[in-house]
C-alpha cells in the first residue's frame, strides 16, 4: 500500500514537471501582460532541441539548456509580434503553436535522416539522490526524482521570491497591471515585457527538454499532447502566481500518475477513458473553478503609447 | 488663493513660441506661459483647445514641433518624462494611473523603491517614508491599503504624493476636480494651499470656472491651440473668463418663456426596482410628466436614479409599479417598444450607452431605425446613400464637428459626442424626452448648447424628464422639481418655490421646512 502511494507520488511529480516550467513560463508572461497561449508550441519546440542536443553531444544537460535557448528564441518572436508591433497576443499565441511542432518536425526530418522523431539519448537527465533509499521503497520513489523535477520547484519558488520580494518583482507586476502608471514612472513597459516573454520561452522550453530527457528519452510527434494547454489551465486555476501554478500542475500530475497507477491494477476501466482523465480533469476545473477576476488587470492588452 | 507666497523674481517654467502638431492638426499654436514660484496658475481652455497638449510638451510626453522651454533658467533639451522627473517636474494626470491591486505605499514608490540589500524591495521603509511625506504636506493617507479599496479623493492624493516623493517641484493637475465630489474639491483647495506654502508651484488644467476663481492666483486662456490672454484671478468675473475662453458671449442662464404645462405624458406609479445585487433600489416612485415642462429630479447620485432610468427604457426589469408613456402601458416594455412609444432617452453615459464609438457618425444616427424605410430594403440590404444622405443632414442641422459622416464617434471631443447622442434622439418620433446627466463633462460652450435643445424641446410642446446630480442644472432648467432620495421621490416642487438649501437638505434625507 505505502508502496503504491510512493509510486503514484512520484509519478505525479515525474508529470507534473513539464508542467510547472510550462505553468511558470505562462504566469511570468501573462503577469508581464503578455499572453502566451504558445506555451504548447515552446514545449515541443524545447523538447526537440534538448533531445537533439542532448543525443548529438551525450550530455543531457547541454540538451536541457538547449530547449531553453530554442525555445526562447521561438519566444521572442512572440515578443517581437506582441510588444513592438502591438499584435493580437492570442493570434501570436495560436502561431506559436504551429511554429513550435512544425520547426520541430522539419528540422529533426533534416537532423535525423528523415525520421520525423529524434533518436534516443544514451544519457538520460540523472536522479536527483541515487542509490540513498533502498529500490522500490516509498521513499525512493517519491524523493529519488529527476534533477529536472528538483530544478522545477526551485524554480516556483524563486520565481515566487522575485515577483512578491524584489523592486523587479514589483515593475513586473506594475507593468502587468497598469503598464501606463509604470511607464510614466520611467519603467520600460518594452524590457520588462520583453524579457518577461523571453524568459516564458525559455522555461517552456526547459519543460519540453524535461520531457524528452528526464520522462521520454527523445522527441517524437505526440511527445507534447497537450500539456501546454493544461499547463495554461493550471497557470489560470493557480491564479496567476506561481505558487499557485505549482499546486495545481500537481493536481493534474495526480491525475496522470492515477491513470497509469489505476492502469497497471487489476481495476478494469478501459484506457482509452483513463487516458482522458487529465483532460476532463481540466476541462471540470476550468468550468467549475476558473474566474479572470484574478488576471492582471493588463493582460492581453498591447501597450502603445499616445 | 491670495499671494503671499509668490516669488515674482523667480521664474520656474517659461515656455516661448511652443508649437505643437499631430499631422497637419495644429494643438498648439505658438503659446507663452510664464509661471513663478509659489504661483497656482490655471490653463483654462475648452476640451480640445490644446491645454493639455501643452502640458504634455512640459511634462515630456510630447516632443514640441516647435518653442523652447526653460526649467529654474535652464533650457530644456532631449526631453521626456523621465528628466521631467529629475527636473522636479511632476504630473497628476486625470485619468489616475494608479495598480488596483498595489497599496498606496508601492504606487507611490514604484520606479523608485527603497531596497535593503540588492533589488530587494524594503516594504517597511517604503511606508515610513509615505508617511512622512504626507504628514509634512497634510495629505492624509493609509500607506497599506490597497488603491481599490480607497476613495477617488484617496487615490488623487496617492497621485500627488507620487509626484512629492520623486521631489517634485512644479506639479501639474490635469482637471483635478473632474472625478472629486464638492468636498473633496474643498480638500483639494486646502491641499494645493498647503503645497504652495511649502514651496511649490502649481499648474492646473481646468475648464471649470469656478475652480480659476477659487483656487487660482493667475490664469492662462487657451482657444483653439492659441493663447489668449494671461491674467490676474482676482481682476475678472468668471464671465469675462468664460468669454475669452469660447470666444463669444455665454449665457450662464438659459432664458425661457412661461408655459402652459399640457397633457399628461409620462407616469409612474408606486415603481419599484431592484439592482444587480438584488437590493431594492427605487422604492414606491411616483412621478408624472407633463408636456411643455421640463422636470428636474434632483437628487445625489445612487439613489436609485439609473435603475429607476433603466426600468423606464426596459433596461431592467420591474418588481413592482406601473409606468404609462402616452398613454400606453410600457411597464415591461423591450427598449425598442419603448423607443417607438415616444420616449427618447440620452442616456448619462454616452460612451457606453450612447454611441458606438467604432462606428461612424451616420451608422450612429440609424441605430435605432436601420431596418426601416429608407435606410434598409425588404429583403434587408442597408442602403447606404441614404444612411449618409441623413447623416450629411443631421451634422449640419446639429452644427457636430468635424463635419464628416465617416469620422468615427470615437474620435470626436465629448460635446460632440453628446450632440451626436441628441441629433440622433430627438430626430426620432417622440413627445417625451429623457436626459440624464446630459452635461457631465462637457465644456461651457456644449453646456449651453445642451440646455439651449432641452428648452427648445420643452417650447415644442414635449414633456423633458432631466435627471441630474448637478443643483445648479436643476435649478437653472426645470419648471418643476422633484427630489429624489433612497428610490422615492419625496418632494415635488414648483420652480422658484424652494431655495437650494432646501432642496439640498431633502436630497440628504433631511426634512423640508413646511
Amino acid at each position: 500500500m505505502i508502496g503504491s502511494l510512493g509510486f503514484v507520488l512520484g509519478t505525479t511529480l515525474m508529470y507534473a514537471t513539464p508542467l510547472i516550467y510550462a505553468s511558470l513560463g505562462g504566469v511570468i508572461s501573462e503577469r508581464s501582460g503578455v499572453i502566451n497561449i504558445g506555451l504548447e508550441g515552446l514545449l515541443a519546440f524545447g523538447a526537440f532541441a534538448g533531445a537533439t542536443v542532448g543525443y548529438y553531444t551525450g550530455n543531457p544537460w547541454l540538451g536541457f539548456i538547449a530547449g531553453g535557448v530554442g525555445s526562447g528564441l521561438i519566444g521572442l518572436i512572440h515578443a517581437i509580434s506582441s510588444v513592438t508591433f502591438h499584435g493580437d497576443q492570442v493570434v501570436s499565441g495560436i502561431a506559436i503553436n504551429f511554429i513550435g511542432p512544425g520547426l520541430a518536425i522539419f528540422l529533426s526530418r533534416k537532423f535525423f535522416s528523415g525520421a520525423a522523431m529524434t533518436i534516443p539519448v544514451e544519457y538520460k537527465i540523472p536522479k536527483f539522490l541515487p542509490g540513498v533509499f533502498p529500490k522500490y521503497s516509498f521513499l525512493d520513489n517519491l524523493l529519488n526524482q529527476d534533477w529536472t523535477t528538483v530544478i522545477a520547484i526551485l524554480c516556483a519558488v524563486v520565481m515566487w521570491f522575485i515577483l512578491y520580494k524584489t523592486v523587479l518583482g514589483l515593475r513586473i507586476l506594475s507593468v502587468g497591471e497598469n503598464p501606463e502608471a509604470a511607464d510614466t514612472l520611467g519603467i520600460s513597459v518594452r524590457k520588462i515585457r520583453y524579457s518577461c516573454v523571453i524568459m516564458s520561452g525559455v522555461l517552456a522550453g526547459l519543460g519540453g527538454a524535461s520531457m524528452s530527457l528526464a520522462v521520454a528519452s527523445n522527441f517524437f510527434p505526440t511527445l507534447i499532447s497537450g500539456h501546454g494547454f493544461i499547463a495554461l489551465a493550471a497557470m489560470i486555476f493557480g491564479q496567476w502566481k506561481p505558487h499557485g501554478a505549482l499546486g495545481a500542475c500537481l493536481i493534474f500530475g495526480l491525475a496522470q500518475a492515477l491513470v497509469i497507477f489505476l492502469g497497471s491494477t487489476s481495476i478494469s476501466i478501459s484506457s482509452e477513458l483513463l487516458s482522458m482523465m487529465p483532460y476532463i480533469l481540466t476541462l471540470v476545473i476550468l468550468l467549475g473553478f476558473v474566474s479572470s477576476a484574478n488576471a492582471p488587470a493588463a493582460d492581453g492588452q498591447p501597450y502603445e503609447k499616445e | 488663493m491670495g499671494k503671499e507666497y509668490i516669488d515674482y523674481d523667480n521664474i520656474v517654467v517659461e515656455m516661448k513660441g511652443i508649437v505643437k502638431k499631430f499631422g497637419d492638426f495644429t494643438a498648439n499654436d505658438h503659446i507663452d506661459l510664464t509661471v513663478h514660484k509659489g504661483e497656482v496658475h490655471a490653463l483654462l481652455g475648452e476640451n480640445g483647445a490644446g491645454k493639455s497638449t501643452l502640458m504634455n510638451v512640459l511634462y515630456g510626453f510630447y516632443e514640441s514641433t516647435e518653442g523652447e522651454i526653460f526649467v529654474n533658467g535652464e533650457k530644456l533639451t532631449d526631453h521626456s518624462p523621465t528628466n521631467s522627473i529629475a527636473k522636479g517636474i511632476g504630473m497628476v494626470h486625470q485619468h489616475f494611473m494608479l495598480v488596483q491591486n498595489f497599496t498606496v505605499a508601492e504606487n507611490i514608490v514604484l520606479g523608485n523603491e527603497p531596497v535593503k540589500g540588492k533589488g530587494l524591495m524594503d516594504r517597511e521603509q517604503a511606508i515610513k517614508e509615505v508617511r512622512e511625506l504626507s504628514e509634512r504636506y497634510g495629505l492624509y493617507v493609509e500607506p497599506e491599503a490597497k488603491i481599490q479599496d480607497i476613495s477617488v479623493g484617496m487615490q488623487q492624493r496617492v497621485e500627488i504624493l507620487k509626484t512629492l516623493y520623486r521631489g517634485a517641484e512644479i506639479l501639474i493637475l490635469d482637471e483635478p476636480t473632474a472625478v472629486l465630489t464638492p468636498q473633496e474639491i474643498e480638500e483639494l483647495i486646502d491641499i494645493i494651499h498647503n503645497l504652495v506654502k511649502e514651496g511649490k508651484t502649481i499648474i492646473i488644467i481646468t475648464h471649470k470656472l469656478n475652480e480659476v476663481k477659487s483656487a487660482c492666483d493667475y490664469c492662462t486662456i487657451i482657444r483653439r491651440g492659441v493663447r489668449i490672454d494671461t491674467v490676474d484671478v482676482d481682476d475678472v468675473s468668471q464671465k469675462d473668463l468664460a468669454e475669452k475662453m469660447v470666444g463669444r458671449s455665454v449665457e450662464f442662464k438659459v432664458e425661457k418663456e412661461e408655459l402652459e404645462a399640457g397633457d399628461l405624458i409620462l407616469k409612474v406609479e408606486d415603481l419599484h426596482v431592484r439592482d444587480n445585487r438584488n437590493i431594492q433600489k427605487v422604492k414606491g416612485l411616483n412621478l408624472e410628466v407633463y408636456q411643455g415642462e421640463i422636470l428636474g429630479v434632483a437628487g445625489v447620485d445612487g439613489n436609485g436614479q439609473s435603475e429607476f432610468l433603466e426600468a423606464i427604457n426596459g433596461l431592467r426589469d420591474v418588481e413592482s409599479g406601473k409606468i404609462t408613456a402616452g398613454g400606453v402601458d410600457i411597464t415591461y416594455a423591450k427598449p425598442k417598444d419603448v423607443n417607438e412609444s415616444g420616449v427618447v432617452i440620452i442616456p448619462e453615459d454616452r460612451q457606453k450607452r450612447g454611441l458606438v464609438l467604432d462606428f461612424n457618425l451616420a451608422e450612429n444616427f440609424i441605430l435605432q431605425k436601420f431596418k426601416k424605410n429608407p435606410f434598409a430594403s425588404e429583403r434587408g440590404i442597408l442602403a447606404d446613400d441614404e444612411i449618409y444622405k441623413y447623416g450629411e443632414r443631421l451634422i449640419k442641422e446639429f452644427d457636430i464637428r468635424p463635419p464628416k459622416v465617416k469620422q468615427l464617434a470615437g474620435e470626436l471631443s465629448g460635446g460632440n459626442q453628446q450632440k451626436v447622442v441628441i441629433a440622433r434622439e430627438i430626430s426620432n418620433v417622440h413627445d417625451l424626452l429623457i436626459a440624464v446627466q446630459p452635461t457631465r463633462g462637457l465644456d461651457v460652450g456644449a453646456i449651453e448648447y445642451v440646455h439651449k435643445s432641452l428648452v427648445e424641446e420643452r417650447n415644442k410642446g414635449r414633456g423633458v424628464l432631466l435627471i441630474s446630480f448637478e443643483l445648479d442644472e436643476i435649478m437653472g432648467m426645470s419648471d418643476r422639481i422633484a427630489v429624489i432620495y433612497e428610490g422615492e421621490i419625496v418632494k415635488v416642487f414648483k420652480a422658484g418655490e424652494a431655495t437650494e438649501k432646501e432642496i439640498g437638505l431633502l436630497m440628504a434625507g433631511g426634512e423640508a421646512n413646511e
